[in-house]
């Protein structure tokens, strides 16, 4: 019989809910995570609003000991082992004790790790004082240090990785992960991604002129996602991870289940016929789409909800015609589809995984989260699909059977999922 | 004029520097001047880089590579600690 994969634990921090419980209400409510910072201001930036989790020096403590937290400043390191730490309790796991769990891993993407630990080294080395970086400068600045202290905390035994497509990182990170389980490599694996917050990271893109300026006064309605008076997105940050498990396994120990993932696609549009290091080759897109549809075995048709890239810039209409080309699909044909940058922001290289999470968790608990800050939805999109096919409260169905998740990249990179409702079967 | 320590003022202080790192605690509330950081206090051999660093700061002396190398107890420790004072 052919291995199935589903996911039997969530975990997440997010700008507008750190853990499963405020998340999950907070996006059922429509809850912006969106605030000031006068930090970004005071250092000039254009776009002074963003996205951060709200954790407690207490609640750090939980996660990491004293000795980890010594010196540490890698906030994405930190969310990836909450959020991992969290998916993984979740899913009825504990730590390893003498022996590492042979057959579970983590492939723990990011975009980049411990930028203002980067920025203490650079003056330290600049003044002559190498030695002065201590121990802990290594671990905390190597891209793959959020998939080293996550393994290293619970003892995972399979392969522990870190991957690094931009944007799309933490949908990748769920496909590669459910390769490792489908092929029978591993019996569980932790996917999810981590992006920091602050200056040192969202600068590149205020430089870029692509978040936002215009929202500084009113943050919560800063990240407008397919609406005609979107302005650019707003910078988020956090973490989302889900344990991936082969069926087996989950029956045998008789685990609550989430949600099926049926399978994906990831590819590049090589930036070629309008695809370059920051745009999309929309047929690439649209062949990603198509090529998750064929990998699950899924019609076109079948899909219920789209849980879109989407990030309130001048690109969300075009996103909406590779879907409408893709799909097949326009009108009143069109799935629902909905952004949770709207609530939250662009977590950048943790998105794709905190998005994932929201659409498993709508999928299990029958529920379609609000797409916010939308109330003038854009001329061009709703000349593609029926306006109605944008919730703007949320909307509770046990309807949904198949969502499909999409996330795009710099360097032209795309990454789709589809995730289906479990039904004991 | 003698700018050395007294011998169980530098034991307190290198207590409180290690005290973060330790992973043997009996080791340590048993500390005398025979321990060695890493065999008996079983601290990560990775983290004695951090506490020379500590030892710097809070002695106001800079140490050298080789000097690093003799640090692994706290008798050697002392010693090392008490000659950098006096050239001060």
């Amino acid at each position: 019989m052919n291995r199935r994969v589903v996911v039997t634990g969530l975990g997440v921090v997010a700008p507008n809910g750190v853990g499963l419980q405020k998340f999950e209400a907070s996006i059922k409510a429509g809850t912006s995570g969106i605030r000031y910072f006068k930090q970004l201001e005071e250092m000039n930036f254009s776009c002074c609003i963003g996205g951060i989790p709200d954790v407690s020096e207490e609640l750090k403590l939980k996660y990491l000991t004293p000795l980890q937290l010594r010196n540490f400043t890698s906030s994405g390191i930190l969310y990836a082992c909450m959020a991992g730490i969290d998916a993984w309790h979740d899913a009825g796991f504990s730590y390893a004790e003498d022996e590492a769990h042979w057959d579970s891993g983590c492939i723990f993407g990011t975009g980049i790790s411990g930028v203002e630990k980067m920025r203490e080294a650079t003056y330290k080395l600049d003044s002559g004082k190498v030695k002065r970086l201590g121990s802990n400068s290594v671990a905390q600045t190597m891209s793959s240090g959020v998939s080293a202290y996550l393994g290293g905390i619970i003892g995972l035994g399979n392969q522990v990785t870190t991957n690094s497509s931009a944007c799309a990182t933490g949908t990748e990170a769920i496909l590669l992960a459910y390769d490792r389980v489908i092929s029978g490599k591993a019996e569980k694996m932790i996917a999810g991604s981590s992006s920091e917050h602050g200056p040192f990271i969202w600068g590149g893109f205020d430089a870029m002129k692509v978040m936002t300026y215009k929202h500084n006064k009113s943050p919560t309605k800063g990240s407008r996602p397919m609406s005609a008076s979107a302005s650019g997105f707003v910078p988020g940050s956090g973490s989302g991870a889900l344990v991936l498990e082969s069926l087996d396994s989950a029956m045998t120990r008789n685990a609550p289940i989430y949600a099926e993932i049926l399978g994906g696609a990831v590819n590049s549009g090589g930036q070629r016929n309008g695809g370059t290091m920051t745009a999309a080759n929309n047929v690439a897109v649209q062949r990603c789409i198509k090529d998750a549809m064929e990998n699950a075995d899924i019609l076109a048709d079948e899909i219920d909800l789209i849980n879109g890239h989407l990030t309130a810039t001048i690109k969300d209409p075009t996103e909406i015609q590779n879907w409408v080309t893709a799909l097949g699909r326009e009108g009143k044909n069109f799935p629902y589809i909905h952004s949770l940058k709207s609530m939250i922001g662009h977590c950048l290289s943790a998105s794709g995984a905190i998005e994932s999470l929201a659409a498993v968790l709508g999928l299990k608990n029958d529920f379609i989260f609000p797409n916010i800050n939308c109330e003038n939805l854009h001329p061009d999109i709703s000349a593609l699909i029926d306006e109605r096919k944008i919730p703007r409260t949320v909307i509770y169905s046990k309807d949904i059977d198949i969502v499909a998740k999409a996330s795009f990249g710099f360097g032209d990179v795309n990454a789709c999922v589809i995730f289906k409702k479990y039904n004991n079967g | 004029m003698d700018k050395t320590m007294d011998k169980n003022t530098i034991i307190e202080g290198l207590k409180e520097i290690a005290k973060p790192y330790i992973q043997d605690q009996e080791a340590f509330d048993n500390l005398t001047e025979d321990t060695n950081f890493v065999d008996d206090l079983k601290i990560n051999s990775a983290n004695l880089v951090d506490i020379i660093l500590d030892v710097e700061d809070k002695f106001d002396i800079v140490i050298e590579d080789k000097e690093m190398e003799d640090m692994m107890t706290v008798r050697s420790t002392i010693a090392i600690i008490n000659k950098k004072l006096d050239n001060k």
